[in-house]
């Protein structure tokens, strides 16, 4: 009870982090409710593709029936950017809940371990971390052919070492503190060492990072998308929807604006999205680490 | 047989890039039932590291090159060799039968747990058979009298639970509690264990005289000063009851009347559970304070070993005699010890003080003195005492 008193008080003492839960709250709710808030038209098959209503290129300013228009090809933005919430959660939260469990296992090997393990591990990092996680991921969407489910793997593949190498670095540190020696001295196996005394102790930074990370993965997986790389044509995709807008950033000569709804609304949800779990990432700092709580 | 624990050869070798350092040549040692040996020297002379290879927490890149450490548990068994058992053996017996107290208590203990989680966890560790047996009678207890209809209710509840007791009592590492003890909801069965070592815990944190105890086991290392943390510490490491303790310069880091306090506890534990204690510290009236024997060891190896009155009225090796000279008494001037420690990498030949010594002689430089008892209980390594033995002599 005392801490979670305690985690209120943190929270209230740092407006901030409160934001960025309002914001993940909100988009949650989104994800949630989006069948609610959006709901597919009559007759319409697969929720998850985006209705249009016609197939002119040109798009159509917000209207009654589409309150934020309707993009390139006449899909519907608002139905869009709401239901590309969950694709937005699938995408971040599989990706980083995958990189952790690998990147935790591998790191604590590795670190607690050392020796040739360490070496044979690290170097494995080295390899993937050779190339910029962009370029990786693409390689490997290509390759795999071009779908969601693809960017995911293939964002899994180009940010576990990242996560690799955070963990062990932590846990060298941690692993020569007396506490540990001492654990040792009590006769703890390495599993209870590393999970009971280590991994408590250096986790946080990663923690951190995760959060912060599900942020900048939706944004690798939207510039994917944009790259026409991501999801099918049709699906509910942020980046996609701002792929569609890419020649109608610059509006006719005289009205440079016409088609600012376009490109204006996905990117505005990315951008509350990312800044959303960056925020919390502060949050679960301060919350979270309990060395911060010395007071 | 009278020993506790006895070393022998005990070689100890760190394997770093600037060469072989001989960090423990040769070292023997025998520690006798109920005594408090002390370990005493200056620092980096191994003290710490004999204390490690004991409980075998020796890490890359140091290794025990040879070597055995004999140890008596029950003085009806034949003692085992810590260094020739498997890792599940030694695992069984750190913490339990031996048990260590490290030099600084605030990084001792983990921050992230609270004292009285560290201290059961030591118990959830080695006394787990205990914890069963009292968590099935509690059960069996709260069975029999079943009267009101919310005890029928809960009744196949604690059913299952004592089942799920009886097979950890039957085998402690058999596998269907330990999966139970994994899956969230569900390892609340195996709840009752925790709470009886919190009490446990609790009980063994007054013991070392910590007051109001209940509320310190709810409390995080940093909230508790320097000699309370220390306090939990040697809970920690006395829960268990073994029968050799280690304390590695428990006192260092705390002020003077804390570190008598400290002393007086050590010394009543001690001598409640009948257990032996070995004693490291650089601090000669701090072992004169509380060790029956004391041994002086220099670069790696033990140069003196005596009763603690005959060490200190009548000390017989150079270095002893030079150590007693520099400890700084009121009103006279302390007389430091000439020349410097040698360098690990690059050992003296022959006897390692021979450089700083006074009495050196052409020998010394040539050969290892041997270790030989002069007195009774009085022995020393030192080529000035070669072929006297019975009567003391200078």
């Amino acid at each position: 009870m005392t801490s979670l008193r305690y985690m209120l008080y943190q929270l209230r003492k740092n407006p901030l982090s409160i934001i960025g839960i309002v914001i993940i709250l909100t988009f949650i709710i989104i994800a949630i409710f989006a069948p609610i808030i959006a709901p597919p038209p009559e007759g319409h098959i697969d929720p998850y593709m985006i209705p249009r209503y016609g197939y002119s290129p040109i798009p159509k300013p917000p209207s009654e029936g589409h309150i934020f228009g309707t993009t390139e090809g006449q899909y519907d933005v608002f139905y869009g950017v709401i239901w590309g919430t969950r694709s937005a959660f699938r995408v971040g939260l599989i990706v980083i809940g995958t990189v952790l469990a690998i990147g935790i296992v591998l790191g604590s090997i590795a670190g607690y371990f050392g020796g040739v393990i360490d070496e044979i591990i690290m170097r494995i990092t080295d390899i993937f971390l050779a190339f910029p996680i962009l370029i990786l991921a693409m390689a490997i969407t290509v390759a795999l052919g071009p779908s969601l489910d693809n960017v995911i793997i293939a964002l899994i593949i180009a940010s576990w070492p990242a996560y690799a190498r955070l963990i062990r670095g932590d846990i060298l540190a941690v692993r020569e503190e007396d506490y540990v020696e001492a654990a040792r001295g009590m006769g703890g196996s390495h599993l209870r060492i590393i999970t009971r005394h280590i991994l408590p102790n250096s986790i946080y930074p990663t923690l951190v990072m995760a959060s912060l990370d599900i942020g900048a993965v939706v944004i690798t997986a939207a510039a994917l998308s944009f790259l026409g790389l991501g999801a099918p044509v049709g699906y509910v995709d942020w980046g996609q929807m701002i792929s569609w807008s890419r020649n109608w950033i610059v509006g006719p000569p005289g009205n440079p604006l016409a088609y600012w709804y376009t490109v204006t609304i996905p990117g505005l949800f990315i951008l509350f999205f990312v800044l959303g779990w960056n925020l919390l990432g502060d949050a679960f700092r301060d919350i979270l680490d309990p060395r911060l709580s010395r007071k | 047989m009278n020993e506790l624990l006895t070393i022998r050869n005990l070689t100890v070798k760190f394997y770093t890039y600037d060469g072989v350092v001989q960090a423990l040549d040769n070292l023997d040692l025998d520690i006798k039932q109920k005594e408090t040996f002390g370990l005493v020297g200056e620092t980096g002379c191994g003290k710490t590291l004999t204390a490690l290879s004991i409980l075998r927490l020796i890490s890359p890149p140091g290794r025990i090159e040879s070597g055995s450490i004999y140890f008596n548990a029950d003085s009806g068994d034949k003692p085992i060799d810590l260094l020739a058992i498997g890792e599940e053996e030694i695992r069984a017996i750190r913490g339990s039968k031996i048990s260590m107290i490290f030099q600084e208590p605030s990084s001792a203990l983990n921050p992230v747990y609270t004292i009285g989680d560290q201290v059961s966890e030591v118990i959830l560790l080695h006394r787990r058979q205990e914890l069963v047996n009292k968590a099935i009678e509690a059960i069996n207890a709260s069975l029999a009298r079943r009267n009101s209809f919310v005890n029928t209710l809960a009744n196949p509840i604690r059913l299952a639970e004592r089942s799920l007791y009886q097979k950890i009592a039957q085998n402690p590492h058999s596998l269907w509690p330990r999966i139970v003890g994994r899956i969230p909801l569900v390892r609340r069965l195996l709840q009752r264990l925790k709470n009886e070592a919190k009490k446990m815990a609790i009980s063994m944190l007054k013991e070392v005289e910590i007051p109001d105890s209940e509320r310190v086991a709810r409390q995080y290392p940093h909230q508790l000063s320097g000699g309370m943390e220390q306090r939990a510490v040697i809970a920690m490491a006395l829960a268990c009851s073994p029968r050799f303790l280690i304390a590695d310069e428990p006192t260092t880091s705390l002020d003077v009347t804390i570190q008598d306090q400290i002393l007086e506890l050590l010394r009543r534990l001690k001598s409640e559970r009948e257990s032996s204690v070995l004693y490291i510290t650089h601090d000669l009236g701090v072992a004169a304070q509380i060790c029956d024997r004391i041994g002086v060891m220099y670069a790696g190896s033990l140069c003196e070993i005596a009763r603690v009155d005959d060490l200190y009225a009548n000390p017989l090796h150079p270095y002893t005699k030079a150590l007693l000279a520099a400890v700084p008494k009121p009103g006279e001037e302390p007389h430091a010890i000439g020349g410097i420690v040698p360098d690990p990498l690059n050992l003296p030949s022959g006897c390692r003080f021979h450089p700083r010594c006074s009495r050196a002689i052409g020998i010394c430089r040539e050969h290892i003195p041997p270790m030989h008892e002069l007195a009774p209980e009085h022995f020393i390594a030192c080529h000035n005492y070669q072929g006297e033995t019975g009567g003391s002599s200078c």
